[in-house]
């Protein structure tokens, strides 16, 4: 396969053809911070915590490392005062949803974000799909997936399926950054199947 | 709606995911709207997961997973008619039906939604109904036009 050689602040890296920006840094050690990014999962590009700028022919642009292919002679910069910024204001917007979750609240001292500069809106899941993805494409067993659009999208797990095949499972559990769903099934089993967690809790 | 009728469909579409859009789009149009069971058999039958095809039909608003009243009122509240008075005209709809938009009532006759420009705005207010388009609208002339929908 086709090498590709670049630059990662300041340092020179290899990639083989196909390999994110993201994968490439990560494999050169330089790190880059996400929230939606699982190596097991196809790229989703859905939080954009992941955003570096590249430089190309004397351009530079804005991009998202998870889901952007690496290409030869790039100069890429994962932190500069514009990414800083704009990683600010990204972890602001996602703590309106979740503020207590400690994953941004680790994010937030780095960049210095304040978890009160916008008006709460408390609905916890942040969509960064994680536990839908990782249902489809490392169970696959499509216990939960999104429903509606835009503000309203939620998560929604299918009463049917999570009830024959979550207790045994619950991989995806400690893959959300906020803990909206553990919630979001127990309130699912409470109300679709609450015989078969009381059972399974007396053996 | 009965499942032999839902498989008649799929058949149709000689059962292929890809044109799944399209048969919801089929079982909507015929049955009004997409039953929990119907969904399942589609699903079984095109074999593409339930969370998949429960994503789609949330997303588009041409579907709905409720049952949809007889009669589909649409009321323009788009920027001409909203200034010619489609506020009034809804408020009018909402009290004689005794519903908000989004909801249909308990006898299935009506079910109301508002839209962004009918594309008739010279016509404003606007109301839709089934399809038929009542243009010049007065809250008055809009309790005549609901009176005739049975
Ligand atoms: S529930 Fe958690 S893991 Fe699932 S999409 Fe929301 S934030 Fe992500
Ligand atoms: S990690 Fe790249 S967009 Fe979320
Ligand atoms: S705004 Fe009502 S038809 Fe255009």
């Amino acid at each position: 396969m086709k090498e590709i050689q670049f630059e990662i602040d300041g340092n020179q890296v290899t990639a083989t053809e196909g390999m994110t920006l993201l994968e490439t840094a990560q494999s050169a050690g330089i790190f880059i911070p996400t929230l939606c990014h699982h190596e097991k999962l196809e790229p989703f590009g859905a939080c954009r915590l992941c955003i570096v700028e590249v430089e190309a022919n004397g351009r530079t642009k804005l991009v998202v490392s998870c889901v952007y292919l690496s290409e030869e002679n790039i100069i890429v910069r994962t932190r500069s005062e514009k990414i800083d910024r704009i990683r600010k204001t990204i972890i602001e917007l996602l703590m309106a949803h979740a503020p207590d979750s400690p994953k941004l609240q680790d994010l937030a001292k780095e960049y210095g974000a304040d978890k009160d500069r916008y008006e709460k809106e408390a609905s916890f899941c942040i969509h960064c799909g994680l536990c839908v993805r990782y249902c489809a494409e490392v169970t696959k067993k499509n216990a939960i997936g999104f429903v509606d659009r835009g503000i309203h999208k939620e998560i929604s797990f299918i009463p049917e399926i999570a009830a024959k095949e979550c207790n045994d499972c619950k991989e995806c559990f400690p893959l959300c950054p906020t803990s909206y769903l553990q919630a979001a099934f127990v309130l699912t089993e409470a109300l679709a199947f609450p015989a078969t967690s009381k059972s399974e809790s007396k053996e | 709606m009965e499942i032999d009728r839902v498989d008649q469909i799929i058949d149709k579409h000689h059962g292929e995911a890809s044109s799944l859009l399209q048969i919801l789009l089929d079982i909507q149009s015929e049955n009004n709207w997409l039953p929990r069971e119907v969904l399942g058999r589609v699903s079984e039958k095109l074999d593409v997961p339930l969370n998949q095809i429960q994503h789609i039909a949330t997303f588009y608003k041409a579907f709905s997973l409720v049952p949809k009243g007889r009669h589909q009122v649409h009321i323009c509240v788009g920027t001409a008619c909203h200034v010619r008075g489609a506020t009034r005209i809804l408020d009018t709809v909402e009290d004689a039906i005794g519903i908000k938009p989004g909801e249909t009532d308990l006898d299935l006759k009506f079910s109301l939604e508002t839209v962004n420009c009918l594309g008739c705005c010279a016509l404003g207010p606007v109301v839709e109904v089934n399809g038929k388009v009542h243009g010049k609208m007065s809250p008055v002339k809009t309790s005549e036009v609901l009176k005739i929908y049975e």
